[in-house]
């Protein structure tokens, strides 16, 4: 990771640490501790909202939360200011932990339900406080509260907290941003259901940032109480506080850790050249305007699209690291298929086991037992058994609605199952979450391929590389994803957006995602449906130097012709049973399959 | 405890009260549901064609019924105008969220530049006439709010289900692009909903001028509950909206009867809270 930008911050950061020392007019300290209040509220919400895309109208209520509490505990306890500030963070992040226990369990409560329940969180809360002896009606007031002087003056010790505040927040943004979390955050921004069976904890990283998130806005609260000075529910609980942040963020980019910062940088100094008088009713209107015209010509926000636009007049390409890219994709298509083929398995014991341990569980694979899932009334899988042996290529064929995708999606944790016990050696899957399973060393390809899309090619493998069973680190990662990009010969297209890619590509970049965590069983859901006969025969290579890896494969597929070629053994399920197993040539000269793909007269 | 009259009489100016905003939730619930887009610029407009009212009627000495015949189809127009934007754009449901807060800052902005940030109050002969039902009041204006809301819920779920439109844009909805591959004409149908649902805006501010006293910063005031009624009701539910409007506004009067008004807030958004996280799958 690129270490230059922190220290950039750092520096800018120490520089206006120095003003106040270099006598400030009071007015100019506090209208930039007024841009640092909301660059740190800003770039906080962006941590949850911005980066996985959970929008939350909520970032008032902790705010609001860190304003009481430092009121509470400075006017009516006495603890002296700075010390409030931790409580202060520390109340609000345990709000949301408490608020994302419950509400990050529950599937669709995404996007615009997610930001209207948090807004009506702040609503009750903002009830309670002004209903209890919290707060009680006339506000409380903060006058008497001792500031200690940092330097000179107390607004010169708000500035400088406000300011150490805005330099931390922007800091965690940037490096969450390069971290493991923050590529988490992003997949789960992008498809949260394809990030969780890749194997990204997602209720876990959800909590975390929303802590981290309300924690910061928390302590800016705190501040802020001194800095007010009296402390309404009317005033600390309105609107103003979510919707500035949400829109300074957009207007920056959310997804960039710089550009909550620039939107809030932007907002608030142009609000401030409108007060006072009738002008400000004009001026304020004239921001308004202006952001409407920022949203909808520039809809990523200004930094991403500045970033790219200086890219452009430099001549560079797009991603940051193309080049790179290049160069180790020609590197590694020389020695492509032994060297990435060669990596499966990594847990596994040295040599082969002999024979008679065959029955052992660890030499079973895959084992699904007396499986049953039903949909409403409709009972998708009826007691299904099968079993995926070591290095076996197993073809699972039926007609549509036969419940084949059902079983993929059971085996990777997407549903649970009403009854049954699902294994992978001795391990059960059964009961465990997607990403439990994924890092166990289960991983799927979807049907319609599912990439991240706002991800590029090579960080979609990479996270699938870094979250996997062999989780490694960033660097690693890359380097691995690289090389299975070459393996399903996509080495060129790693800078590309998903949305550049044709269907065949699309189709091998769920194939490098699968095979990029080193996984002990892969399930493709129809890999070859859509492809024409040229890239069918490429990837029955493919699945054939995988399975070379010692990996076992359970392909869901219509293509008969790659079924009898690729198998070793097939399974048929009609109507959510199994009914026939065996060897291919055998099982699809099965009278009553031939009758379920056909119908009873052609079974004669 | 409250007495019974006490507590009848606050039932009955909670679905009184409800009716009001299950009107302004109806247009809301009406273009989120259909069209995608989060329409936070529709109590700015409501307080608009509320403050069109005011000044047509003290200014013009207009009856309302006069400039609600004028404030209606005028924003119809302006609902039309809005949604080519809009279209023109490709605002997705979130940027319709910025880019409708912009539109309800700058109609803010004008109404206070216009009339100034002080109380208005249009006041109306009929404005404290009320009916008498055994021990019970009942103010004429707010009834008259409550059934035009009643009335206006149950035409929009009669055309939303029984007409080619109506089924047209529901379809839109659920699949734009199968919906189109049926020779479906979205774009024709989202205008006119649009239209319709910024003529509801209109209906509702003009009931806003005869029932209660204005001020630029009330267009923030009704947003929380507002929202809150358009989500417990589903979206694109006419009756759905009204019929939360009612349950709010109950909720919230006998709340304000039994215990105090101040914590009359807590019941709505923590029904809607509840809602919410039981049943996601509504809206």
């Amino acid at each position: 990771m690129n270490a230059r930008p922190l220290a950039a911050l750092l520096a800018v950061g120490l520089g206006l640490a120095t003003l106040p020392l270099m006598g400030l007019p009071a007015f100019y300290e506090s209208f930039l501790y007024l841009i640092f209040s909301w660059v740190a509220l800003a770039t906080s919400w962006s941590l949850l909202s911005g980066y996985a895309g959970y929008f939350s109208f909520g970032h008032g209520a902790f705010f609001g939360a860190g304003m009481y509490t430092t009121a509470t505990l400075a006017a009516s306890f006495k603890v002296p200011f700075l010390w409030t500030l931790p409580v202060a963070g520390l109340l609000p992040a345990l709000l949301a932990l408490g608020i994302g226990a419950v509400v990050f369990r529950v599937r669709r409560l995404r996007g615009e339900l997610f930001g209207l329940l948090t807004l009506a969180i702040t609503f009750v809360l903002a009830t309670i406080v002004l209903n209890t002896r919290i707060d009680g009606g006339p506000g409380v007031y903060l006058i008497g509260v001792p500031i200690p002087r940092l330097v000179g003056s107390p607004t010169g010790t708000v500035y400088l907290l406000g300011l150490a505040l805005a330099t931390l927040s922007v800091a965690t943004a940037k490096v969450v941003a390069g971290s493991r979390l923050g590529l988490g955050l992003f997949a789960i921004h992008d498809d949260e259901d394809v990030a969780e069976v890749k194997g990204v904890p997602t209720f876990r990283y959800k909590l975390v940032a929303f802590a981290l998130s309300a924690g910061i806005a928390g302590v800016a609260g705190g501040i802020h109480a001194v800095y007010v000075s009296y402390v309404t529910v009317g005033e600390t609980f309105s609107i103003t506080v979510p919707l500035y942040v949400v829109l300074m963020s957009i207007l920056g980019g959310a997804r960039h850790w710089l550009g909550p910062m620039v939107g809030a940088v932007l907002i608030t100094a142009s609000l401030y050249l409108f007060t006072g008088g009738q002008t400000a009713v004009l001026g304020r209107a004239a921001v308004a305007l202006a952001l409407i015209l920022v949203i909808l010509l520039l809809p990523e926000g200004v930094v991403p699209a500045s970033l790219r636009g200086w890219r452009r007049l430099r001549g560079r390409p797009a991603a940051p690291d193309a080049a790179a890219v290049a160069a180790a994709a020609t590197a590694a298509s020389i020695d492509r298929p032994a060297g990435a083929a060669g990596r499966f398995m990594v847990e596994a014991p040295a040599s082969p086991p002999p024979p008679a341990a065959a029955d052992t569980a660890a030499a079973r694979g895959l084992e699904c037992v007396d499986v049953w899932r039903a949909f409403g009334g409709i009972e998708a899988l009826r007691g299904v058994s099968l079993e995926v042996g070591r290095g076996e290529i197993v073809g699972l064929v039926g007609p549509n609605g036969s419940g084949k995708t059902t079983l993929i999606n059971l085996v990777s944790g997407h549903y649970g199952a009403d009854r049954g016990r699902i294994a992978l050696g001795e391990a059960t899957l059964t009961g465990r979450s997607a990403h439990e399973i994924a890092r166990l060393g289960v991983s799927r390809t979807y049907q319609i391929p599912r990439p991240f899309a706002n991800l590029s090619v090579l960080d979609n493998v990479a996270l699938a590389a870094t979250f996997g069973p062999a989780a490694s680190g960033a660097g690693a990662a890359r380097a691995e994803a690289r090389e299975w990009l070459a393996f399903t010969g996509l080495g060129r297209r790693a800078a590309a957006r998903p949305a550049e890619l044709n269907l065949h590509e699309r189709k091998f970049l769920e194939l490098a995602r699968a095979l990029a965590s080193r996984p002990r069983v892969i399930l493709l859901d129809e890999v070859l449906s859509g492809l024409n006969p040229g890239e069918i025969a490429s990837a029955v290579r493919l699945i054939r130097e995988i399975r070379a890896g010692g990996a076992s494969i359970l392909f869901v597929e219509h293509v008969m012709r790659a079924v009898l070629e690729l198998s070793d053994r097939v399974v048929v399920l009609n109507e959510g049973e199994v009914i026939a197993a065996g060897d291919p040539r055998e099982v699809l000269r099965d009278p009553r399959v031939v009758r379920v793909y056909l119908g009873t007269r052609h079974a004669a | 405890m409250p007495s019974v009259t006490l507590l009848g009489q606050s039932i009955v100016s909670g679905l009184l009260a409800g009716g009001l905003y299950g009107l302004l939730a109806l247009g809301l619930s009406l273009s989120w549901g259909l069209l995608r887009l989060v329409n936070l610029g529709h109590f700015a407009l409501a307080f608009l064609g509320a403050y069109l009212t005011y000044q047509l009627g003290t200014a013009f000495h207009w009856p309302a019924w006069a400039s609600a015949l004028v404030i209606v189809p005028a924003f119809f127009a302006l609902g039309v105008g809005l949604h080519a934007v809009f279209a023109y754009f490709r605002v997705t449901e979130f940027t319709s969220l910025l880019v409708t807060f912009g539109i309800t800052v700058i109609l803010e902005s004008l109404i206070q530049w216009f009339w100034t940030a002080d109380f208005r109050r249009f006041e109306t002969p009929y404005a404290s006439t009320s009916s008498r039902i055994g021990p019970l009041f009942v103010p004429t204006l707010e009834l008259l709010a409550a059934l035009t809301a009643t009335a206006l819920a149950l035409a929009t779920w009669a055309w939303l289900r029984l007409t080619y439109v109506g089924k047209a844009l529901r379809a839109s909805a659920e699949d734009p692009e199968i919906a189109a591959a049926f020779g479906v004409n979205h774009r024709a149908q989202a205008f006119l909903l649009s239209g319709v649902s910024a003529a509801y805006a209109g209906v509702a501010g003009v009931f806003i001028a005869l029932i209660s006293t204005l001020a630029p910063a009330q267009i923030w005031s009704w947003l929380g509950v507002v929202f809150a009624v358009v989500i417990i009701g589903g979206l694109a539910n006419p009756v759905g909206a009204l019929l939360a409007g009612l349950l709010i506004g109950v909720s919230e009067s006998v709340t304000m009867a039994v215990v105090t008004p101040a914590w009359a807030p807590l019941v709505s958004f923590s029904l809607l809270i509840l809602i919410l996280v039981a049943r996601p799958g509504r809206a």
